[in-house]
């Protein structure tokens, strides 16, 4: 059987039980809502404006850091697993790859961008 | 093999002799055994996520010099049983602007994301939910789905402090899973597999010895993603009330609060698992599997330990400059490390094991404190520039 099913039986367990319990929870609880109680907390002041709005722009350039590297690091897997059996050679090309990736990051640390205000 | 060698199998074998014999075809048995032993370990992690509560709460009140609870049972031992009646029966309410599907949907994927890494945690050499052979990237993948439910508990909840936590912890994500990744590819280049199981096997000698500036980054990797102090910024309760789940409340809040415990201490497994040998012990393992699961709990309790030492020890940082930390600081940190841990390890091969074993404990040890001493002489420079600012107005003043 393959492997994934197993996977598969672990995100359905792993999904009964919170729902269980939450659904035990909603059941047992009192249901007693009124306006006051819905509405939003923000330390007993009254909320001014839509709390839903635009992420703030530094996010973008972090994103776009954090993509380039987490999709490299998924090369370097493969290249990790077989290095004991693939000499120096592979070891020398591995480390040219990481100096490129680093070469990226120090371009965008002089340029300002790693700055958060 | 006997059950004290390899009880899992024993007893998947007996329950197939009887859903054959009633009559089920082979693979809906397969199944539903499967079924039944992935619902026996979640139960079972359950309950000792219920113990975790008591733990927490007992750590956190002696390092603050409490007693913490003692009331209810021997030693408090029955509190987190009060704990959740007392959740259960709370009112569950939602905020009247809340995006009600994804509000409901966020508690059950922050404790899901967790349930589901023991899929590929090996408890004993035989006794394990999935021998992933990609286990190292599996934990980095579910790991994530718990970062999601947090950016969609702080989005739906229609709340500014929620809010903010959830943005913080976007920052946190996109952040220390980098180093995170880099530190996952040292431990496989030692075993050249990325199963859990086979890093376990290979490791004679524990990994720590041969990475433990790798060990290190990995546990304040870890600690960034939990989001466990130092690294809190999400629930700052003192700036944001309790960040992300600030209108959570009842059985929600507590799915919340259980699934970070529980986060932690399946980080302190990983820790143990990647760098300290996990279920192996002097051979212990061979004896018995029960042997094996009692070991790897022991040292994940060690490393869930250390993390709520760690948290309960060190203040809370700004989040710029947890961020200059990352990636100014941690990131270059953790690919400098790949490099010569791969380099050492090419120029090494072949050597006796304790050329090897030393070359690379002293390898890390350099890099180690070469980057300390850089990020030392960095501060005693910045602290000078700020010293200097405040002499100018101290010395203005004194003219005036």
């Amino acid at each position: 059987m393959s492997q994934w099913i197993y996977i598969g039986l672990f995100f359905i367990v792993g999904l009964i039980i919170p729902v269980g319990a939450i659904t035990v929870a909603w059941i047992l609880g009192p249901k007693k809502a009124n306006s006051i109680k819905k509405s939003t907390y923000e330390c007993g002041i009254e909320t001014v404006g839509d709390s839903w709005v635009q992420f703030k722009a530094q996010y973008y350039i972090f994103a776009l850091v954090f993509l380039v590297f987490d999709v490299e690091t998924v090369f370097l897997f493969p290249w990790a697993v077989k290095l004991g059996s693939l000499g120096l050679f592979a070891v020398v090309e591995g480390i040219l790859f990481i100096l490129i990736l680093i070469a990226g990051l120090v371009y965008t640390w002089r340029k300002g961008m790693l700055e958060w205000a | 093999m006997s059950f004290w060698n390899d009880p899992l199998k024993v007893a998947a074998d007996w329950l197939m002799g009887i859903f054959t014999g009633w009559g089920m075809p082979e693979i809906a048995a397969q199944i539903l055994i499967g079924f039944l032993g992935v619902l026996m370990l979640i139960s079972l992690l359950m309950v000792l996520d219920i113990f975790l509560v008591w733990v927490e709460r007992k750590v956190v009140s002696r390092f603050q010099d409490r007693i913490g609870p003692n009331r209810v049972g021997p030693f408090g031992l029955i509190q987190p049983f009060a704990d959740i009646i007392k959740l259960l029966i709370k009112e569950d309410t939602t905020p009247g602007g809340a995006d009600k599907v994804v509000y409901n949907i966020a508690p059950m994927l922050s404790m899901m994301s967790v349930l589901i890494l023991w899929a590929v945690v090996p408890l004993a050499p035989r006794i394990i939910g999935v021998d992933l052979n990609i286990g190292a990237l599996y934990i980095i993948a579910a790991g994530a789905i718990g970062t999601l439910s947090i950016i969609m508990a702080g989005w739906s909840s229609n709340n500014k402090f929620a809010l903010i936590g959830a943005f913080r912890q976007v920052a946190v994500m996109v952040s220390f899973e980098i180093p995170m990744l880099a530190v996952l590819l040292i431990p496989t280049i030692f075993a050249g597999s990325m199963g859990l199981n086979a890093i376990i096997e290979k490791q004679d000698i524990w990994f720590f010895f041969f990475a433990p500036l790798g060990a290190l980054i990995f546990l304040i990797a870890a600690i960034a993603e939990l989001g466990r102090a130092p690294f809190d910024m999400a629930e700052g309760e003192s700036e944001l009330v309790a960040g992300y789940n600030t209108e959570y409340s009842g059985m929600k809040f507590g799915m919340f609060y259980a699934g970070e415990l529980l986060h932690a201490f399946t980080f302190g497994g990983f820790w143990s698992i990647l760098f300290f040998g996990g279920y192996r012990f002097f051979g212990l393992e061979q004896v018995s599997a029960f042997l094996a699961i009692a070991v790897i709990i022991f040292k994940a309790f060690v490393g869930y330990w250390i993390i709520m030492w760690v948290k309960y020890t060190l203040m809370r940082i700004r989040i710029d400059h947890m961020l200059g930390f990352n990636w100014k600081f941690l990131t270059p940190l953790s690919f400098t490390l790949l490099m010569v841990v791969a380099l050492m390890n090419a120029l090494l091969a072949g050597t006796p094991i304790l050329i090897y074993t030393s070359g690379m404990f002293l390898s890390n040890i350099v890099l180690g404190w070469i980057a300390l001493e850089m990020a030392r002489s960095y501060s005693r420079k910045e602290r000078e520039k700020v010293e200097g600012m405040k002499k100018v107005v101290t010395t203005s003043r004194s003219t005036l």
